[in-house]
């Protein structure tokens, strides 16, 4: 089974990278952009005997770093 | 005096680190590699070094934290040894949660690798004993990663509790209220993205990083 984990930096955080990315697009000419954030997408393939709570430890103790990102998962 | 320098793969300040204990106690440290699951039997000082452990994979610091020797690394440091990280090592330990907050990509988005001003916020430590209060000490600095984030609850703790050890004297990378380095709550584990074995031989250019060694090592003699 495929596993989607979506990590983000928390609301507040900031995000040196997304700004370097917003600031490229602007250059790029696209207007309208307001912000941009970068995150990292991590896709698993377990087995179906994985847990949701086997995800969530996985996430909170390598996956993300909870200090400064949030994570969601989404079996697919 | 037993000392240990732990080393990663990608850790590339592991032999600066060796020679600046060697130049201090008069004995070579023991290498440890990040696979051991002991450190040597009344180890009374560790060090990690700066690099890129993993190759900064997932986050810097991220997978050190997780390799087998950190285990025997937090039970030496609940014991009361004194543990420094430099650099990646400053990576590592937060990574490992020996130290609050975390390490993002410096603001200014650079690999910023020059010497820098410092001020020595709490020269009581026993890694800082040996300078002055706000005393203006010169350390090279060599990093992607080191914009110092935490939440302001723990920003004002840290600062309430003395537990800043050295500040950018300016904007470095971006870190929060220019922290250079922190000590955790009991006070033998020290990290900072400053490099003081860069600085201990007049050929470095500077030896303002010796009394750190001297300060840190010395209690124990």
């Amino acid at each position: 089974m495929k596993v989607q984990v979506y990590v983000t930096l928390k609301p507040g955080v900031l995000d040196p990278q997304g700004k370097a990315i917003h600031h490229a697009l602007e250059g790029l000419g696209f207007a309208g952009v307001d912000d941009v954030r970068a995150g990292r997408f991590i896709e698993l393939e377990v087995a179906d005997s994985v847990s949701d709570a086997d995800l969530d430890a996985m996430c909170a103790k390598l996956l993300a770093n909870t200090v400064i990102e949030n994570y969601r998962i989404q079996r697919a | 005096m037993k000392t240990a320098v732990i080393v990663f793969p990608g850790s590339n300040c592991d032999r600066d680190m060796a020679v600046a204990l060697r130049t201090v106690t008069g004995q070579a440290p023991a290498m440890v590699w990040h696979r051991e699951t002991e450190l040597p039997g009344g180890i009374d000082f560790i060090a990690l070094p700066g690099g890129f452990s993993y190759g900064d994979y997932l986050r810097s610091g991220a997978m050190a934290a997780r390799s087998p020797i950190l285990a025997a690394v937090s039970a030496a440091a609940a014991r009361g040894v004194p543990v420094l990280g430099v650099c990646n090592g400053f990576q590592v330990l937060t990574e490992a949660q020996l130290l609050p907050g975390a390490l993002m990509r410096n603001a200014g988005l650079n690999f910023v690798c020059r010497t820098v001003p410092l001020t020595v916020a709490n020269s009581q430590s026993l890694f800082t004993a040996g300078y002055k209060a706000e005393e203006a000490i010169d350390i090279p600095v060599a990093h992607h990663d080191g914009n110092y984030f935490a939440d302001v609850d723990t920003l004002d703790r840290l600062e309430g509790e003395g537990r800043v050890a050295f500040r950018y004297a300016g904007n470095v990378n971006g870190s929060a209220r220019n922290i250079a380095g922190v000590l955790n709550d009991a006070g033998n584990v020290l990290g900072m993205m400053p490099h003081p074995e860069r600085a201990i031989d007049r050929a470095h250019g500077g030896t303002d990083g010796l009394r750190l060694f001297e300060a840190a090592l010395g209690v124990l003699v």
